[in-house]
């Protein structure tokens, strides 16, 4: 029996013994998945909407019918004066109104402009910019619709100097899991990558086993593969059952290489294990070593890689720090994978920027637990 | 081949500015029990440390096996075994579990571990728990377990840190026969301890203090070579007060408290014995009894220690 072998078993048979941890390390994942994939969603639909018609007309009814054939947004209320529209948004049940003025038809016959007010509860940014776009959008098709049916009158014919045909690409129904999907991977898989491998470490340093290992003439790449293989297994098995349900649940294909989407991911998980042993080096107990797992595994996965927050919206300072977050390179990666289908020619510089991380930060780990010992 | 199987000679280490070992030299013969004593703090787990390889010296050298502890510290780590008072074992693995794994650290297969698994578990007196999880034993049997597995690769010089503290005493002999035992097969034992009675057990001791080397002998040296003058025990029943009245007096070297008895160093037996009569008398202290004693190493070390401070 090889050293490195005996301290594989070991560790398998330590994980065994705690199923606990085994099972937050495999199921966290997929409890996630289906709380981000089915709440955290950015689609606004249902805009509870207040109309506010003071012009009571054939016409202004006509205009008003239009948001009631729409699933993006409810017209729910009609309201007589501005205080009861202001009771609405004050409760809540509002959030985007119209008031429609009073001489509106009059104005519209004598081919005059009409100003038509949206109210916009901005208390929600995100919702608020799309109830905004989407009223807008729908007036301005109602008024595209008014003039052409006035120059049809006047026999000109129907005549729109654009015709505008958007067309998105890669996920054309705008879905907003499909484009969370894979930045969750990545924060997941750093996170639970760094937390379990730096705990591993401190544990032995706490019981004194580690003291014991030292004395040992085990070397520390035995002791290093040893201690990252297992976790390297389980968070390969973590990434498949999260491609698997969001296949089953949100219909998400893998439309690229899947081979080369498990290479990312490996090379990903193997940058978060260095970052893990580095932890373990630097502190002697579990409680410490677990705080700076999260924090520094956490933060920059979630804040800095553009898993929710777009990287080009950020300050200059902050799109340069966000280079310290692997996961943003990793995303960039899964996104291209998982719903551009592209592969190595698009993604290798990010493919590169991920192995220099990994191999850094695994050597500095592992030059420190060669000397760790000393510093104490 | 080396008669010595350690030789020190002036290791030091510093953390920072602080000395933790200041220029300590000795030489441990092969297969004795070498005692290495000191109060807690006093460098004694510094020094097993970087004879193990687990530290870096700041300066001085040492061999261990033939080996330099810096330069050949591979080697150094194939010929030692090392058991902390920690009883570093795993506790949510089994009994044969925790002997496979260090077993297959130092490399053992097959028929080799398997004979040396049952040799483990028969010195821990595990038989019959080979599946119980370690977390389950008692101290004792915790330690005995916690030596097998130090010395499943059968080294030549065992490393002993502190290796009974939190022992109950029946465990604490059990032990020291098991240690005696490996002595008799030839195993060089480094053994640091603050219990004065296992030092008894010694072949040659050192006591350190503040890092640095105060002395070194065999006990009988060390009882016989050190104390020149008379101690007598005397038994009263008011030790407290008495320790006070004598101390106070110039022609006591030096009075110190065991259990109820006090232990007073005089120049002269008979001329001591009086003036203790007398000094306590006066104080309508009484004394049922002064005689003359062998000096404990309990007493030796107490009277190095003050002599020491005492210079300093």
């Amino acid at each position: 029996m090889t050293p490195l072998f005996a301290v594989l078993r070991k560790e398998f048979r330590q994980i065994r013994r705690d199923p606990t941890s085994l099972g937050m390390l495999l199921f966290l994942p997929a409890g996630l998945i289906i709380l981000v994939g089915y709440a955290l969603n950015f689609d606004v639909k249902h805009i509870p909407l207040a109309t506010f018609d003071q012009d009571r007309t054939v016409q202004s009814r006509d205009f008003l019918r239009a948001f009631g054939r729409t699933e993006y947004i409810d017209h729910r209320f009609e309201v007589r004066n501005y205080e009861e529209l202001e009771e609405l948004f004050n409760g809540g049940r509002a959030s985007a109104a119209l008031v429609v003025p009073p001489d509106f038809s009059r104005e519209i016959s004598a081919g005059r402009e009409v100003g038509v007010q949206i109210i916009v509860d901005g208390s929600d940014a995100n919702s608020a910019s799309q109830a905004v776009s989407y009223v807008s959008r729908m007036i301005s098709e109602y008024s595209l619709q008014l003039t052409s049916n006035a120059q049809f009158r006047v026999g000109q014919g129907e005549f729109q100097p654009f015709d505008f045909r958007p067309r998105v690409w890669y996920n054309p129904d705008l879905i907003s899991s499909k484009f969370l999907l894979p930045g969750l991977i990545g924060f997941l898989l750093v996170l639970t990558a760094v937390v379990s491998t730096s705990l591993t470490v401190v544990r032995e340093k706490e019981r004194g086993t580690m003291e014991q290992i030292m004395v040992s003439p085990l070397r520390p790449f035995e002791l290093i593969l040893g201690k990252t293989i297992p976790y390297m297994l389980i968070s390969l098995i973590a990434s498949s059952v999260i491609l698997v349900l969001g296949y089953l649940l949100f219909d998400i294909e893998i439309s690229g290489s899947i081979l080369l989407l498990y290479v990312a991911i490996f090379i990903l998980i193997l940058g978060a294990l260095g970052q893990g042993l580095l932890i373990s080096t630097v502190t002697n107990s579990q409680q410490v070593a677990f705080m700076i797992a999260i924090f520094s595994s956490l933060l920059p996965s979630f804040l800095l890689s553009g898993f929710v927050f777009p990287i080009s919206n950020m300050p200059m300072i902050l799109q340069i720090l966000s280079n310290i977050a692997v996961a943003k390179f990793f995303l960039v990666i899964c996104r291209g994978i998982i719903l551009k289908g592209v592969g190595l020619e698009a993604l290798w510089d990010q493919f590169v920027y991920m192995s220099i991380f990994a191999t850094v930060v695994l050597s500095v780990s592992m030059k420190r637990m060669r000397t760790g010992q000393n510093s104490k | 081949m080396d008669q010595f199987a350690i030789d020190v000679s002036s290791l030091t280490k510093k953390f920072g500015s602080f000395t933790a070992v200041d220029a300590i030299s000795f030489k441990v013969k092969r297969g004795e029990i070498f005692g290495f004593l000191g109060a807690n703090g006093a460098g004694k787990s510094t020094t097993i440390k970087m004879l193990c390889g687990l530290l870096q010296s700041t300066s001085g050298t040492a061999t261990v096996g033939g080996f330099e502890i810096n330069s050949e510290a591979e080697q150094v780590k194939s010929s030692i075994g090392y058991m902390s008072q920690k009883f570093s074992l795993y506790d949510d693995l089994t009994v044969v579990q925790n002997i496979k794994f260090f077993g297959g650290v130092y490399g053992l297969r097959n028929t080799k571990l398997m004979e040396r698994m049952e040799w483990a578990v028969e010195i821990a007196g595990l038989r019959g728990w080979e599946n119980s999880l370690t977390k389950t034993l008692s101290g004792g049997y915790k330690q005995r377990l916690a030596l097998g597995c130090a010395i499943l690769h059968e080294p030549e010089i065992l490393f002993l840190d502190e290796p009974t503290g939190g022992v109950d005493p029946i465990s604490r002999r059990n032990f020291w026969e098991l240690i005696n035992q490996l002595s008799e097969q030839g195993v060089t034992i480094l053994v640091t301890t603050h219990f004065l009675d296992e030092a008894e057990y010694c072949n040659d001791i050192i006591l350190i203090d503040a890092g640095r080397l105060i002395a070194s002998g065999s006990p009988t040296e060390l009882k016989t070579q050190h104390i020149a003058d008379p101690i007598l025990e005397v038994s009263t029943d008011n030790p407290v007060e008495a320790l006070e009245e004598i101390r106070s007096r110039s022609w006591a070297v030096e009075v110190s408290v065991f259990g109820t008895k006090l232990h007073v160093i005089v120049e002269d037996e008979g001329k001591g014995k009086e003036l203790i009569t007398q000094a306590l008398r006066r104080r309508n202290i009484s004394v049922s009894r002064i005689e003359r004693i062998t000096p404990s190493l309990e007493d030796v070390f107490l009277y190095l220690l003050s002599e020491k401070s005492g210079k300093d």
